[in-house]
This record gives C-alpha cells, structure tokens and sequence, in this order.
C-alpha cells in the first residue's frame, strides 16, 4: 500500500516538474481568461488560445465544451468571460444575463456551411430546393414522407433514410430554422447523433440516405459523400441550386444554410487588459485559423465591423479612452 | 442406452457449448475493440504525445495536461472517498443496530450505487461548484466523483467484513478486547485485501468517469497542468471524448491513443487489486 502510494506521487511529481520549465519569459502580461460553449465553435477557439498561448504565455486561456447552451448559462452568471456559441442568444439568455447586470457583444467567429449529402451511389438528386427538404424535413412528414418518389416523382419509389443532428445541438436549431421555418421543430422519425462522424458512418453505407451536417465533415470525407446543391428559389443571392464551398459561404449565395458562428463577450470581462487583448488577437487571427480547423473564414468587411463593434463595446463598459485602447489594440 | 438418456446426454453437451459462446461472445467482443483500438493508437504513443499540451494540428496534440489531470483526480478522490467510505462500511456492519433504519440505510446505498452518473454530476454542480463556490475546480470534480464511488466503496468494506470469520473476532472479545480494539487488529487486517480490491475498483471506475464532469464544467482546452486542487482541469476521458468528435482524421488516432493510455492505467490499478489481494490472502493465518 505504502509503496504504491510513493510511486503515484513520483509519477505525479515528476509530470508537474517536466511542465514547471515550459514558459519562457516572451511577455509578461498576466491574466486568466474562462471560455466555455459549443463544441462545434471549440476548434476555432482552441486555435486561436493555442497560438495567443505562444505570444502570451502568461495569460492562461482556458476552453470548455458544455454545449451552447450551457456555456450562456455559465455567461450570464458571469461565471465565463467568453462564450462561444452556435446559435445567437435567446431572450431568456439576455434576460437572465441582465439580471446579473451583464450586457454582451456578439462577434462572429467565422462561418460553416451546413451541408446536405447523400450516398455517392445515389444517382437521382441532382439538386434541392428549400422547399423540397421543409417537406422532408417538417413536423408533419413524419410518417408521411417516407419515400424518394414523393418528394419528385420521378425519383425511385425507394425509402428515404434520414440522418441528422441530435436536437440538443446548436447544429440541429440552426437546420431547423433555415429549413422548416421553426427552431427546434422537425421530424422526430431520422437517425439522431451528436457526434456527426456517426452521422457521417451512416449516410456512406447507407444507399437510400439523406442527411446534414457541417461542412468540415464533409471535406474530410469527400470521397465517400455525395454533396447536394441547394436552391433557395430567390434570385437575389445567385440564381439555380448552389454547392456549399469556401467561396460560396463567404459571399453569403449558399442561403440559407450557411451559419455564423459566434463568441459572445461579457461587459464586466472587457474591464480587463487580458481579455480585451485576446479578443482584438482572436479577431486579427480567425481567418487563416478557422480554415485551418475546417470552418470558412470572415470576409475582411466582416471582420472590420466584428472590430469596430467590438471597441465600441469596450469604450462603453472599459473606462478607458478611445486613444489608449486604441494604442492597445495597435500594439497588439 | 435408451433414448431418454441420449437425448439428455446431447442437452448437456448443447448446453455446454451455449455457455462457451456465452462466455466467449463478451471477450471476443472485447478483444476486436481491443484489437481496433492498438492499431490506430499505438504508433501514436511516444513522449510527444505524453509531454505535449493540446493543439489544433493532430501531429502536435498530446495528452499531458489530460494526463496530468486524471492522476490528480485520481489521488484526490482516493484521499477523500476511501476514509468516508471504509468507516461508513464499519459503522454499518459493525455498530448499526438491525433497526428499520438500518434497512432504509442499506436499501439507500444499495440504490445510490446504481445512480446513472450523470445525476451525481447535477448534485456535484449545485453543491460543490455553486453553493460552495468552488468553481469548475479539481477539488469539486474529486468530490463529485466521491459520491459516485462511496456506494462501492461502502459496499467492498461490507462484504470483506462480513467474510470474517465470527469466531475470530469472538476469540478476541474472549481475551478482553474491545470493540475497536477488535476492529483494529483483527477484523480489518483480515478483511484489507477485499476492502483494498473494492476501493481500487472503485477508483479505475472514477477516472473513466467523463459525464458528470462534462456537468461540473471539466475543460477540453487547458494550456497549463493544475498546481493546486483549486485549479481548473481536464481529464482523459474529456480529451477522448473532444478528439473523436472532430472531423479530421488524425484526432481519431489520437483519441485511440489516449484509450490506449487510460486502459493502460486501468490494467495498473487493476493489476494492484490483484496482486494486493493475493498478498493479503496469503498472509492470513488462523
């Protein structure tokens, strides 16, 4: 028992050693930044954290993954200085944010393209219109909509196999307002998974199946998916049934199933040096990081108003003067 | 030989052969997923992976804040759940008095063991992360996975105690000694090796855990290794669970890496309770 216990605190010891020696003084600048929210928005930050992390050692940057919704709650108990977040804010969210007399920014992180796929076997979807999946996809198909052939006639008379995201994601809220119209209202009869690698697994052996997800898995599995053009049926944002891709998300003609992805600020954290710095470096870094990651970047207009919005916010709840904050977002 | 007796004599054998697959369907499903795991993950494994903090690039990741997170949960859980839980386990077989309140007590712990985690993770939030004020801390993921373990704990220290002969402890009475005497030196020696089995079970079972501390707010992203049990962490089971829902490929050789480490610190502890308890079994002499 006694040696057992010696042996676990060596191993113990010796790992807090080995890290001891791993921050050179490149800055000074103390400080501790809690960021907690959705996992899908996770990679971007965790980006950029890791790279800010090289410049600023000493400011300890540190990112959850309780889900969307669990990270505003944390926000507006002014438990988190950053939120990262799916979906906008709801009403109930600002409310009891307000309570606690916490006010918000929200900044765009970078943008997904929701992505509607197919098996690369299936031959007959050439394109779908909005129209077309809300009838998939709407409370009352349920049941109802069950093979190819209703949706267009001319497709086979062969079941229609649904895959989506879990409802309790950002994800599925997002598909479920852009499509039927409703957040949170869909179906219930489709093959749920939080972990779209499953859903991923499903539709590539799955002949018959159609479903969703964001656009990073389906880059990464290219080869075994089918991606499927979407028609809005308006002419104003490009005209015919249009594939999601980087460029496509960007000038915003992939309607209506590309998403921003947000970070929300708290105004009592924007007080502090540390986070008005991350968030200014964030903002100067999302472009080449989030692409890395998977996501598709801002578009330069884009992130000049995430910038301007987010120093007006700061000359609001800061105290500081327009000049020095300013000089401190310059010398970033 | 008449027929009756053949046809039973091939029941027997069929049966035989049921209860073979039987046994063999749960390792065979093991060993495949075993098997799956050590390909992908293996050639991941070297001191990189181990000494390395989180990252964006798969090649770059590694586990060492995870790691170093799990062991501090480790030591801390053990220090606060095994003196509760042993004295509990005492105080139950020894002291409680065969009441109606001993049986509510009994059917209560047999019933909290069977608590799904993630319950005990809502409690750990309320109590620990709020009302106490101690935050998404190490020190509240360790007590929240206390209460998680304490039934089992409880529960090894009944039955190790219980397997003590009576007329060992009635010997002892005989010569004069009292009650804790009695427990001190003789019934707890002789029931250490199944009491020790129990808690190391217990605590293999605390650092797979990832539910209830997802709920109390355990990170997936933490660039510094905890230096006190009021810093924030993440855990192994964080790290698995973050890596094998991302879309690049090599975050899931990853995540079979860091199975491959947590299975291995599973076998450990686990190989301990084996060896403890043949020790301790050895020892005992009567």
């Amino acid at each position: 028992m006694n040696k057992s216990c010696i042996y676990i605190l060596l191993i113990f010891l010796l790992s807090s050693c080995l890290d001891s020696n791993r921050f050179d003084e490149k800055s000074d600048k103390r400080g501790k930044i809690k960021i907690d929210g959705s996992s899908t928005v996770f990679p971007i930050t965790e980006a950029v954290a890791e790279e800010f992390n090289k410049i600023y050692p000493r400011i300890r940057v540190s990112v959850g993954l309780s889900g969307t919704g669990g990270g505003f709650k944390k926000f507006s108990r002014g438990e988190i200085d950053i939120s990262n977040a799916s979906r906008p804010i709801k009403d109930t969210e600002i409310e009891s944010s307000k309570k606690n007399n916490i006010d918000f920014v929200d900044l765009i992180a970078a943008y997904d393209g929701l992505s509607v796929v197919v098996n690369p076997k299936n031959t007959w979807v050439d394109y779908l219109t909005v129209a077309e999946l809300k009838k998939i996809w709407e409370p009352e198909a349920q049941g109802k909509i069950m093979r190819w052939n209703q949706i267009r006639p001319e497709w086979p008379d062969e079941e229609i196999h649904l895959y989506g995201a879990g409802v309790e994601s950002g994800t599925y809220d997002y598909f479920t307002e852009a499509i039927v119209g409703k957040s949170h209202s869909s179906r219930g009869d489709f093959t749920a998974s939080e972990d779209d690698n499953v859903l991923v697994q499903g539709i590539s052996t799955d002949k018959l199946a159609l479903g969703f997800f964001g656009f990073a898995y389906f880059e990464e599995n290219r080869d075994k998916l089918k991606l499927v053009p979407i028609d809005d049926e308006t002419e104003d944002n490009g005209q015919g049934p249009i594939l999601p891709s980087v460029e496509t998300v960007m000038n915003k003609t992939y309607a209506p199933l590309a998403r921003p992805l947000f970070i929300y600020v708290s105004s009592e954290s924007v007080k502090r040096e540390d986070v008005r710095i991350f968030v200014n470096y964030y903002l100067d870094n999302t472009k080449t990081l989030a692409r890395e990651v998977g996501y598709i970047a801002l578009t330069p207009k884009d992130t000049e108003e995430d910038k301007k919005r987010f120093f007006d916010f700061c000359l609001k709840y800061s105290n500081i003067k327009a000049d020095s904050l300013e000089n401190e977002r310059k010398s970033n | 030989m008449s027929n009756a007796t053949r046809i039973n004599r091939i029941k027997d054998r069929a049966f035989k052969y049921i209860g073979l697959f039987c046994t063999l369907f749960g390792i065979i499903v093991l060993a495949i997923f075993l098997i799956d795991i050590l390909i992908k993950g293996i050639g991941r494994i070297d001191w990189a992976f181990l000494s390395s903090l989180p990252s964006r690039i798969p090649e770059r990741a590694g586990i060492l804040t995870a790691f170093v997170g799990t062991i501090w949960i480790l030591i801390l859980t053990a220090i606060i759940a095994i003196p509760i839980g042993i004295s509990a386990g005492i105080y139950l077989e020894e002291y409680g008095k065969k009441s109606r309140m001993a049986n509510l007590l009994e059917i209560n712990i047999s019933n909290l063991a069977g608590i799904p985690s993630i319950i005990y993770g809502l409690l750990g939030l309320e109590i620990f992360v709020r009302i106490m004020h101690l935050g998404n801390s190490l020190i509240a993921g360790a007590l929240t996975l206390s209460l998680l373990i304490l039934p089992i704990i409880i529960v090894a220290t009944r039955e190790a105690i219980k397997t003590v002969p009576k007329s060992i402890k009635e010997a002892s009475f005989g010569m004069g000694a009292t009650k804790w005497q009695t427990i001190r030196q003789i019934t707890l020696p002789a029931a250490a090796g199944g009491i020790l089995t129990g808690i190391i079970l217990a605590i293999s079972r605390a650092i797979g855990e990832t539910a209830p501390l997802i709920v109390i707010g355990a990170l997936a992203y933490v660039p510094f290794t905890p230096e006190s049990p009021m810093d924030e962490f993440s855990v192994l089971p964080m790290q698995i669970f973050n890596w094998i829902s991302r879309p690049q490929k090599g975050f899931a050789i990853n995540a079979a890496a860091a199975i491959i480490i947590l299975l291995a610190i599973t076998f450990v502890m686990n190989g301990i309770a084996v060896y403890l308890r043949n020790r301790w079994q050895k020892k005992i002499r009567w």
